[in-house]
């Protein structure tokens, strides 16, 4: 067993005891047994600082939960639900079946669980966490079964796969990948047959910590605990070797020596900057000697332009990760750091305890398996190539540079040749908006979460006002920066819900902007006062005076109102497009 | 291992499951003697015991076991296989 997962007792004590942070409520829904899965996702919440409470409904009442609307599972107004339909109940099922009707029960079977969604849907806010199929060994006909439409291994595959399709279309469903569990511990130590035949429970007591740490792992998700950057050590964990000592023709990469993991290591951790991860260094090496492999070697699949920000000096390596997190203005908890030497390693969770520091083994070619096998990069959504914004922080560091250049910060923000643009929220931004509603925690008013369904449905709801707004300059287009949701109260007043900005345009008069085009939005509707909220968190406090700043009235409580015939318009340098 | 030997891990199970330090254990002792003893928390203890004995118990054996007494000796017939 692995270390860093719980013992199921464990998860079990946790689950009875109450925790400080935020509530969620959790439904589990399943047909097959669930109550050890319910105390086990219990426990693994509460592990990740949340504090939950489940409910769980007995053996196989997903329909008679789904299907009334004041059934227990709707009255509790669970944030997530939880869908497990059993691979071992599903055969059964199958096998119940005419055999003339076997070849379409991936189909039919999807169709039930497409109506499950839109029943949770229709009568809760509830996300659906969607657990896929594990698989099973039939071999009705040896091998051959495969490729045998009316046999179950077949369908079974099929449906994964349907699913999947399924899910990429409706964006309040979230899946839960037990099928990789199952391949990774194996089906022996997966499934535990007597306990199935005794209790109904299709998986083995010790598995469920491993089902309960990813559930527990996406709800932290959508809660904004994302892994957003990961700073990378050069010497023997990008390369095998030492650049300074070995030079470019003696480290292994590519063909040379071990050097094949080293290229695979880096051809997911591409990857994941195409998934819009930034990639920085963090050396103890001569930036000239460090960068050269990226310049010259070709057999180096990571280049300069992958790396956002490239920090090699011989200070030590905690104040370089500061600075690399100062530059890229992101929380240290969103930063995953990668050095092979434990001494660093320690040095740096020692001096940074929120940073994630992966206790990468001994041998390299061990470490893409292990990385993968951690899973830090749980994500709820995907907005495409657009993800990659290494460019927009290259561009930032070359604008830092340009400030530095100016006698004053107004002659710099003139010379940026700044254009803002506000618009309502519409359909190809709503996976964009929802985006930056779940990363943004530093200028973020409410902390409101919301995902692409919600801004979907909110967009077209007549009782909010919606913008987003975009920013370009000379040096590039920082795309969407920032977005803002008014909640109409009544016939003269609206609320604002939600107003978060990108850190990345701090300081260039874009807050200055938003207002006054807010307010302008505002007035064009015919209303005339604005209600607006500031929550604090442990991380907004950037944000904590910006309604007195922006001239809105204290009310106390961390409320403010604005009459916006008394607003006085900001100056800035920014234009609208 | 002998029937004391067993005894004595097993009796260390059920106290931290059943979260009472003085629990005694003895061949007749049944699901009612023990406060918490449900077919669930059975199951958390029959999965404790196996991991701990590095054993598992036959389908028949988790259902039919009426006392303790039982649940050692088919224990016992599992260990070292």
């Amino acid at each position: 067993m692995d270390n860093s997962i719980c013992s199921f007792r464990d998860l079990q004590k946790l689950s009875r005891k109450e925790v400080a942070g935020p509530g969620v409520k959790i439904a589990v829904l399943g047909n097959c047994s669930t109550q050890f899965l319910s105390q086990a996702i219990n426990g693994a919440v509460k592990n990740r600082g949340f504090n939950a409470s489940v409910f769980d409904a007995d053996y196989n009442q997903i329909e008679a939960q789904l299907l009334d609307r004041e059934s227990e599972l709707f009255a509790f107004e669970p944030d997530f639900i939880v869908l497990w339909l059993s691979t071992e109940k599903l055969y059964e099922e199958f096998l119940d079946e005419d055999a003339g009707k076997r070849p379409s029960f991936a189909e039919r079977y999807m169709a039930k669980i497409l109506r499950y969604w839109e029943l949770a849907g229709k009568n809760s806010k509830a996300k659906i966490l969607q657990f896929n199929f594990t698989e099973t060994e039939d071999k009705c006909l040896g091998n051959y079964s495969v490729k045998v439409t009316s046999s179950f291994s077949y369908q079974i595959r099929k449906l994964n796969f349907i699913l999947e399709e399924s899910m990429a279309e409706n964006a309040n469903v979230f899946p839960v990948d037990i099928l990789s569990l199952q391949i990774r511990l194996g089906r022996d130590k997966f499934g535990d047959a007597p306990l199935y035949y005794n209790a109904k429970m299709t998986v083995s007591i010790n598995s469920l910590p491993y089902i309960a740490k990813e559930v527990a792992g996406i709800i932290a998700a959508t809660k904004g605990s994302i892994k957003k950057c990961v700073i990378m050590d050069l010497d023997n964990t990008l390369w095998g070797g030492v650049i300074g000592d070995d030079g470019l023709g003696g480290i292994e990469i590519g063909e040379l020596g071990q050097g094949h993991c080293f290229s695979n290591l880096q051809r997911w951790l591409k990857q994941l900057k195409q998934c819009g991860i930034i990639l920085a260094v963090c050396s103890k090496n001569n930036e000239e000697t460090a960068k050269e492999p990226f310049e010259k070697h070709e057999d180096m699949i990571l280049k300069l332009e992958d790396i956002s920000v490239f920090v090699a000096n011989w200070e030590d390596k905690a104040s370089n990760i500061k600075l690399i997190q100062k530059t890229l203005n992101i929380g240290m908890d969103s930063i995953v750091f990668l050095d092979d030497n434990p001494f660093e390693r320690n040095l740096v969770r020692e001096m940074i305890p929120e940073i994630t520091v992966p206790e990468l083994p001994e041998d390299p070619a061990l470490y893409l398996d292990f990385l993968q096998k951690e899973n830090l990069f749980e994500n709820i959504a995907f907005c495409g190539e657009s993800a990659d914004r290494t460019k927009q922080y290259r561009a930032e560091f070359e604008r830092k540079k340009a400030e530095l250049s100016y006698e004053s910060i107004d002659e710099y923000l003139k010379s940026l040749k700044m254009v803002g643009r506000a618009r309502e929220f519409e359909e190809v931004r709503f996976q964009r908006i929802a985006e930056l509603t779940q990363r943004s925690n530093q200028f973020n008013l409410r902390t409101v979460r919301y995902t692409k369904g919600d801004i979907e449905r909110i967009s077209k709801d007549d009782s909010y006002i919606t913008l987003y707004y975009t920013l370009k300059d000379k040096f590039g287009d920082h795309g969407l920066v920032s977005v803002v949701i008014l909640k109409k109260i009544d016939e003269t007043s609206v609320f604002v819900d939600t107003w978060l900005m990108s850190c990345r345009v701090l300081k260039r008069g874009m807050e200055e902007f938003i207002v006054n085009t807010l307010v302008d939005r505002v007035k064009e509707k015919g209303f005339k006062l604005i209600e607006a909220q500031y929550i604090p968190t442990p991380k907004n406090k950037m944000v904590e005076h910006i309604y007195d700043r922006m001239g809105f009235t204290p009310v106390g409580e961390g409320n403010y109102r604005l009459n916006v015939e008394d607003y006085i318009y900001k100056p800035n340098f920014i234009e609208t497009e | 291992m002998d029937r004391a030997q067993a005894y004595e891990k097993v009796t260390e199970i059920f106290r931290d499951i059943f979260e009472d330090d003085e629990i005694v254990l003895s061949d007749e002792t049944t699901a009612k003697d023990i406060e918490g003893w449900d077919s669930l928390t059975h199951l958390s203890l029959i999965n404790e015991i196996e991991m701990a004995f590095d054993i598992r118990f036959k389908l028949a054996e988790v259902q039919k076991s009426k006392n303790v007494g039982e649940l050692i000796t088919a224990l016992l017939s599992h260990v070292g296989e």
